[in-house]
Parts: C-alpha cells; sequence; structure tokens
C-alpha cells in the first residue's frame, strides 16, 4: 500500500521536474529543475531496495554531474533566454514523434507477459555487500577498464578545455 | 594397321600446330617439306589400310574416345574404316601430297608461306576427319572445320578487299548449308537415338521407317551438300572462290572440299534409297546445275574460272549420278574428277606463273612452244575431263551416263548435252591459251614452271591417264572399284540396275563419243582455224550472249532478294532500336542515378536537430517493425 | 533497514514501464524541439536515468544483480561522457559565441 502511494508521489513528482525541463525559460531553472528529478529518482531506487544504485545515483548524478552542468551555465554566462525557438512545425512534428515513441513502447508492453513475483518480500541484492561481490567477482575486468575510460575522459576533456593558442 | 587409323588425321594436325606457332622463326624450305612429308606419311598409312582392306579385311569402327556423354545423349570420337572411307583417304592425301610438293614451288617468293602450308595442313586435318568420321557429328566437326580453313585459304592474300569478300561469301553460304545439315542431323538423332553410321543404318532397317521422317532428314542433309558442294542455289561462291592461290583452288575447290556433300551422300546411301523423293531432287539439281554451269563456262575469260565452273558442273553431274543410285559411278567420278581436275588447276597455275600472273585468256596464247610440258599436261587432263578413252573421265562419266540411261532418257539427253558443251569449253579453254599467237605483252620473259611444279603435273598426269582402269565396266572386264566399295553400296542389287546389255552399252559410250569429239572439232574450227579471239570487257552483247556472259544474273538475283533487306534490316535496327531505344534506356538509368543523388544530398544539411529528428524516427520505424 | 524493507509491497512491473517509457519520450521530446545545445544534453541525461530506472527494476524483479551492475557502469559512462562533451560545448562556445545549434552546419553537403 506504502508502496504504492510512495511510487505515485515520486513518479508524479519525476514527471513535473521533467516537463519542467522542457519548458522553462531559462537555462537555469532547467538545471534545477533537472536535479530535482534526480532526487526522485533517487527515491525510486530506494523504493526498490536498490541501496547501492540509490547512493551512487546521487553521489554521481546529483553530485558530480548537475554541479558541472551548474559550472558550465554559470561561468560562461549561458542564463540568457535569448535563444529562439524552431519552427512551429518541427515541434509539432517533434511532440508528436516523442508520443508516438511511448505509444509504441505502450503497445509493446501490451504483448508481454510479465509476471507478478510470488513472494512480496523484497530481494537483498540491492544491499552494498552483495553488489560488491558479484561486482568483483564477475565483473572485476570491466571495472579495470572503466578505469582507463576515465582516464581517456579525463585527458580528454582537459585537452579539449585549453586555449587554442598554446 | 587400321589401328593405327587415328595416326592419319594426326600427322597433318602437327604440321599444322608446329609451322602455325613456329611461323616466324621457320624457314621456308624447312616448313613446306616438312608439311609435305606429314601428308606423304599421312598416304604412306592410307595405303597401308586400303590394301588391308583390299585383301579382304572387315571394315572397323573405332571409338577413339568419349566425347560427349550426358544423359541419353552419347557421342562417342569415332572412326569408321572401310572401303568408302578408305578410297577417299587415298585422295585426299595423295592428292593432297602432290599439291603439297608443288606449292613449295608456287608460293616460293610469297612472304605467307608458313602460314599458307601450316593452313593447308590444317585442312588436309579437317578433310581427314570428315571422311574417317564414323558418325555424322565427327563427320560435322570435319565439314565445319573445312569450311573454316577454305575461308583462310581464300582469303589468303588478305590485304585485297576482294579478296576478303570472297572468302566470307564463300564461308557464309556453307554456313547456310550447315544449318541444313545440323537440322537433318538433329531429325535423325531424335528418330534413331544415335548417330554413329552403322547405329543409324542398322536401324533404319529394322524399324519401320515413316518415309516422311526420311524424306525430310536426307532433304536437309542434301542442303548441306548443296553448300558444300556449290550446287543450285549455293554455288556462288565457287567462282569467286578463285581469289585464293591456285594450289588452294586445286586441293580445296576441286578435289576435296567440294566432294565432301558427294561423299556424304554416298555414305547415307542407305537413308537415300528409303527417300525416293529426295533422290529425284538431287538428281534435278545435279542436272540444273550442271547445264547452267557449262553454259557459263562458254563465255568466261578467266583461267580459273573456266576451271571453276567445270568443277560445277562436274559435281552437278556426280549429283545425277547420285541421284539415279549409280553411287559407284558417283564415287568413281569423284577419285577421277580429283586427278584431272586438280591437274588442270596445278597446269593453270603453271601457266598464271610462267606469264607473272596473268590470267585473262584473251592475253595468252601460242604458249604451247613456249611452255611445252604444261601444254602436255593440260591437254591430258582437257581429254580426260572430256570423256575421250582411255583418259580417265571417260569411264567413270560413261558410268553415270549408262545410269542416267536406265532410268530417265530425257535426262541422259540433258546430260549429253552437259558433256558436249564440257568438252567445247575446255577445248576453247586449251585452243585459246596454248595455240595461235601470243597476244600478250612480256614475250621474253616466259619460262617453264621448275622441277618441283612438274614432277606433280606429271604425276597427275600419269593418273588421270590410267586411273580409269579401276573402273571397266562389267562387260569389257573386271571393275575394280565397283568389287571393292560392294560392302558399302550393298543395296546394289536393289538399285541400278543393269537393265541394258552390253551392246546398249556399247551404243551408248559410241554416241556420247561421237557427239563429244564433234564439239571438239567444232572448237577446233572456231579457236584454231578461224582464230576467233573472245570480245573484250566493253562489248556489247546482245540477247542469250548477253546473258551467259553475265552468268545468268544470279549475283545480282541474289544481291537484290536478300542483300538488301538485310542491309536495310540492318540499318533500321541500329537507328531505331540501337541507338534511340537501348542507347537511351542505358544513358537513363545512368543520368537516373545522378539525380537522385543530386536530390538525396539535401539530408546533409549539416543541422545537428535534423539529424536528431532522423535518429528518432529511425528508432520508431525499427520497433514498428519489429512490433 | 532489512527490518523496514520486510514491510514495503511491490509495485506491478508494467507501471515502472510506462513510467519510464513516458521518461524516455520526455527524453526525446526534448531533444527534438530544443535548441539550446545544453538543454539538449541534459534531455540526454534524463534518458539516460529512465533507461537507468528500468534496469533496476527489471533486475530486482527477477533476482539478478547483472541489472545493477550494468546501472552501475551506465552511469560510470555517463559520467565520462558528460565530462568530454561540455568540455566541446565550452570550445564551441569559445569559436562561435553562441551554443545554438542551429549555428553549427558547416558540415553540410
Amino acid at each position: 500500500m506504502i508502496t504504492q502511494y510512495l511510487f505515485y508521489f515520486f513518479s508524479i513528482l519525476t514527471l513535473f521536474s521533467a516537463m519542467m525541463v522542457l519548458l522553462s525559460k531559462k537555462p537555469i531553472h532547467s538545471v534545477l529543475f533537472l536535479t530535482l528529478a534526480f532526487f526522485s529518482i533517487s527515491g525510486h531506487y530506494i523504493l526498490l531496495n536498490a541501496q547501492f544504485i540509490a547512493i551512487v545515483h546521487l553521489i554521481v548524478y546529483a553530485g558530480a554531474i548537475m554541479v558541472l552542468f551548474l559550472f558550465t551555465v554559470m561561468l560562461l554566462n549561458l542564463n540568457i533566454a535569448e535563444i529562439g525557438k524552431k519552427k512551429k512545425i518541427s515541434i509539432i512534428t517533434a511532440v508528436l514523434a516523442g508520443c508516438l515513441l511511448f505509444l509504441t513502447i505502450a503497445a509493446a508492453l501490451q504483448k508481454m507477459n510479465l509476471v507478478f513475483p510470488e513472494n512480496a518480500s523484497l530481494t537483498q541484492i540491492g544491499l552494498v555487500k552483495n553488489l560488491g561481490k558479484v561486482l568483483f567477482k564477475e565483473f572485476r575486468l570491466p571495472f579495470e577498464v572503466s578505469s582507463i575510460l576515465f582516464l581517456a575522459a579525463m585527458v580528454g576533456a582537459v585537452m579539449l578545455g585549453k586555449k587554442t593558442g598554446d | 594397321m587400321i589401328n593405327l587409323v587415328w595416326l592419319i588425321p594426326l600427322f597433318p594436325l602437327l604440321g599444322f600446330l608446329l609451322t602455325g606457332l613456329f611461323y616466324k622463326r621457320l624457314t621456308h624450305s624447312f616448313s613446306g617439306w616438312f608439311v609435305s612429308l606429314m601428308v606423304l606419311f599421312s598416304f604412306i598409312l592410307s595405303t597401308g589400310i586400303f590394301i588391308e582392306l583390299w585383301n579382304g579385311a572387315n571394315a572397323q569402327n573405332i571409338i577413339l574416345f568419349d566425347w560427349i556423354k550426358t544423359g541419353n545423349v552419347s557421342l562417342p570420337f569415332e572412326f569408321l574404316v572401310d572401303s568408302l572411307s578408305a578410297t577417299m583417304l587415298m585422295i585426299v592425301t595423295g592428292v593432297g601430297f602432290l599439291i603439297h610438293v608443288y606449292s613449295i614451288g608456287y608460293m616460293h617468293d610469297d612472304e605467307g608461306f608458313n602460314r599458307f602450308f601450316s593452313y593447308m595442313n590444317l585442312f588436309v586435318f579437317f578433310m581427314l576427319i570428315l571422311v574417317l568420321g564414323g558418325s555424322y557429328t565427327i563427320m560435322f566437326i570435319g565439314w565445319e572445320g573445312v569450311g573454316l580453313c577454305s575461308y583462310l585459304l581464300i582469303g589468303f592474300w588478305f590485304k585485297n578487299n576482294d579478296y576478303n569478300n570472297a572468302a566470307k561469301k564463300a564461308f557464309i553460304m556453307n554456313r547456310i548449308g550447315d544449318l541444313g545439315f545440323l537440322l537433318g542431323m538433329f531429325l535423325i538423332f531424335w528418330h534413331y537415338g544415335s548417330l554413329t553410321y552403322t547405329e543409324v543404318f542398322e536401324n533404319v532397317k529394322i524399324v519401320s521407317t515413316n518415309s516422311e521422317i526420311m524424306t525430310w532428314a536426307t532433304i536437309l542433309l542434301f542442303i548441306g551438300a548443296i553448300g558444300k558442294s556449290a550446287q543450285i542455289p549455293l554455288f556462288t561462291w565457287l567462282p569467286d572462290a578463285m581469289a585464293g592461290p591456285t594450289p588452294v583452288s586445286a586441293l580445296i575447290h576441286a578435289a576435296t572440299m567440294v566432294t565432301a556433300g558427294v561423299y556424304m551422300v554416298a555414305r547415307s546411301n542407305t537413308l537415300y534409297i528409303l527417300a525416293p523423293v529426295t533422290l529425284n531432287i538431287i538428281a534435278g539439281i545435279g542436272l540444273a546445275t550442271a547445264l547452267m554451269a557449262a553454259l557459263i563456262a562458254l563465255f568466261q575469260n578467266d583461267i580459273k574460272k573456266v576451271l571453276a565452273y567445270s568443277t560445277v558442273s562436274q559435281l552437278g553431274l556426280m549429283f545425277v549420278g547420285l541421284g539415279v543410285r549409280a553411287f559407284t559411278g558417283a564415287i568413281f567420278h569423284l577419285t577421277t574428277h580429283a586427278f584431272f581436275k586438280a591437274l588442270l588447276f596445278l597446269a593453270a597455275g603453271s601457266v598464271i606463273h610462267a606469264l607473272h600472273g596473268e590470267q585473262d585468256i584473251r592475253n595468252m596464247g601460242g604458249l604451247r612452244k613456249k611452255i611445252p610440258l604444261t601444254f602436255f599436261v593440260f591437254l591430258i587432263g582437257t581429254l580426260a575431263i572430256s570423256g575421250i578413252p582411255p583418259f580417265a573421265g571417260f569411264f567413270s562419266k560413261d558410268e553415270i551416263l549408262a545410269g542416267i540411261y536406265s532410268e530417265n532418257q530425257f535426262v541422259w539427253i540433258l546430260a549429253i548435252l552437259t558433256s558436249m558443251l564440257t568438252g567445247f569449253y575446255m577445248f576453247r579453254l586449251l585452243f585459246l591459251t596454248f595455240s595461235g599467237k601470243f597476244r600478250g605483252t612480256n614475250e621474253s620473259k616466259i619460262h617453264e614452271s621448275p622441277k618441283i611444279m612438274t614432277i606433280p603435273l606429271l604425276l597427275l598426269a600419269l593418273l588421270s591417264t590410267i586411273g580409269g582402269f579401276a573402273g571397266i565396266p562389267e562387260g569389257f572386264g573386271t571393275h575394280f572399284l565397283k568389287g571393292f566399295l560392294s560392302p558399302v553400296f550393298e543395296n546394289q542389287a536393289m538399285m541400278h540396275h543393269d537393265v541394258h546389255s552390253l551392246s546398249t552399252e556399247i551404243i551408248l559410250m559410241t554416241v556420247a563419243m561421237i557427239l563429244t569429239l564433234t564439239t571438239i572439232a567444232l572448237a577446233w574450227q572456231t579457236f584454231v582455224k578461224k582464230a576467233k579471239i573472245p570480245a573484250e570487257e566493253s562489248t556489247e552483247r546482245k540477247g542469250i550472249m548477253k546473258l551467259l556472259y553475265d552468268k545468268f544474273y544470279i549475283d545480282e538475283l541474289y544481291n537484290m532478294i536478300i542483300i538488301k533487306p538485310v542491309k536495310y534490316f540492318s540499318k533500321l535496327f541500329y537507328e531505331i532500336i540501337e541507338l534511340k531505344l537501348i542507347d537511351n534506356i542505358v544513358e537513363k538509368t545512368g543520368k537516373m542515378t545522378i539525380k537522385t543523388g543530386h536530390t538525396l544530398r539535401f539530408i546533409q544539411n549539416g543541422h545537428v536537430g535534423f539529424y536528431l529528428a532522423a535518429m528518432v524516427i529511425g528508432i520508431i520505424l525499427v520497433l514498428l517493425f519489429n512490433l | 533497514m532489512e527490518q523496514t524493507t520486510e514491510i514495503i509491497k511491490m509495485v506491478p512491473l508494467q507501471q515502472y514501464v510506462l513510467f519510464c517509457a513516458l521518461i524516455f519520450s520526455i527524453g526525446v521530446i526534448g531533444v527534438l524541439i530544443k535548441r539550446n545545445a545544453l538543454v539538449i544534453f541534459m534531455s540526454i541525461e534524463m534518458m539516460l536515468n529512465s533507461i537507468n530506472l528500468l534496469l533496476v527494476a527489471f533486475s530486482v524483479y527477477h533476482n539478478d544483480p547483472n541489472g545493477q551492475v550494468f546501472v552501475f557502469f551506465v552511469m560510470l559512462v555517463a559520467a565520462a561522457e558528460v565530462a568530454v562533451g561540455l568540455a566541446l560545448l565550452v570550445m564551441v562556445y569559445r569559436h562561435t559565441h553562441s551554443i545554438d545549434i542551429n549555428f553549427l552546419n558547416k558540415l553540410k553537403w
């Protein structure tokens, strides 16, 4: 029961934030609304007992990525709302395309046969200990390789951010 | 020895390959003697086989290897060695050898010497395949091959465009005949399941044959013979084929290739006997050709053209012989004709060689004193062809005439008329060339041909003299050839019945001889006593003379009926269908590709938003499709 | 923590799918509508998030930890991507003094 209500609450919050991301006039408002959306999605994770993912989500997304966005907006002074809209026809087509996409997925859902879980109790796999075991046993290699990925990203970001003419 | 029969065509093939591949490096004398030697070896082997068969060996069908074998169709590569093919082998290799030796002298200063001899050997190879073939398929290989070599050799001096046209004409007319031959082959194969001679002839006797099929098959095969042996209506290529060197005319267009049609009909005698309609057609066409060619030859002024028309005429006579079922007579005449026609052509070549290329008899005359040997052999050849005893032509022609007489008297009269005309125009040729006063230029340079050319001439003259004695009619002695060929023509009892007695035969012979002598005397009167010279090119001729001089306008007729429409349609197809239709389609396809490219490039407009939208639409489509 | 989790009931999976589909579509619409490159980036992040949620939901329902490990890596890659992407954005801004994507059309035919 409580789960249902919590689910609806977080869903509505997420949806509202997502809509406001698109409909805001100033970019800084979009950034802030997106942060709110991330928080509510983190709530979803907690509902699903994916504790590790929830915390990491908060740290990585809300803590690092959105901060990056904020820095970019503020340091480059991108808070101008002068950027115009696209042509009306493009907007209508885009909205239609998005709705079509949603309808397609929803229709695909009709064909699926999703079974309810037998016992209603939540699983333990979201716990840090269990997830850690899986991560370091079966997925050790991707884990190590991802460090190289990060290295590449860092080097790339630094190189791209340098002032030209050096 | 019969087992070695496969060696016989192999020698000339070897000669062809060696001379053909190394034609730049071999000296003239080496290649000339080498190829002649090859033909000589084939001749020696052929003689061996002939002697074996003469002594009573049986005919053999030798299968060399399985050539085509798919499903129900089995066409092995086989040779049939029997008396008929042995006879033909002797003629081809014997006369061929003499002509090869002659050519060494005749072509000695031609730069295409090696090429010439490679072609000649190739021709002998194909002719031997034709003659030895044990089935219609193998014969057809040889048939086509000799047509090819005929083309190569007629157009030997290819720098002259007229000669090329003559070669093309020969080949195309041959091809038309080949279509008939092929259709005949298909018909035979369809009905008897095989093309091997022995099997077909057995089946024909066993299975009750629908005479209609037999008629059609034989007519179609005969059409092939019409093309190859220059009968009406496909004979105009042979006079034009005189564009080739004289030894070529001797070998191909007198002795061997043109006799392939006669050989084929003789070989298929079992089939032809069952189709009396075809035999009548053959006799009719042969007679018409013999008469027409003889008439045209009366007014020809080129030494080789007269001989060409006389070849056509004699071939016609051979076909008449076949048509009245005198098969042995036809083959006998084929043999003797090979001797004296080759002799005549080579002697004409000797004359041309002596006069350094002059071929118009109006510019000759009085050569008897200057080139006496050539005159001597030419005289023998002329006597032989006119049918004067004891030369060869007398016996063979007489046998055919006797056969004709027992069938149809009226045809006999026309055949006698042809013989008279033959005597007349041949002696006209002889007198205009050799007697009287010399009418040309360059009198001092005339010289006799070298020994290498005269020895073959003498040998051929000898054969023309004694060759007739192989076939003396039964009343006077043994007909060797008839006895030898009897296994092949075993239905002789059914055929040509010797209705007439000995006395009838003697009367016929005497009548023919007297009439021929009369015409020869007339020729003497006209061309020696009165020394009449044929008129120049530009003279006006009237009426029949004009018709005969212009060769019955046959070439012009063909031009109008066949060539002009073909050219018209060719032009039509080229201008309308090729240029307007097909070229357009091809070009437009190319242009359409370019246009599509021009239109589609606007997709790359550089706008990121557009790209994103395209991606989304693509994903939606993929999802929808998979749903 | 373990005791609290016992009483929490579970939500049917279809609702999670629908919800994620909705967020994803909103993200798609955002990518297609907006001209501000920054907002397009954020919409992409939103799409990634919806996918993460869906993965976790499925992993919980099928009791398979691989789903959550995958989410971990997705987040990882998303972070790297944002870093590089924003660096690119900054460089573009330096050259054209605008982040309007309509001005980035030099790669046309």
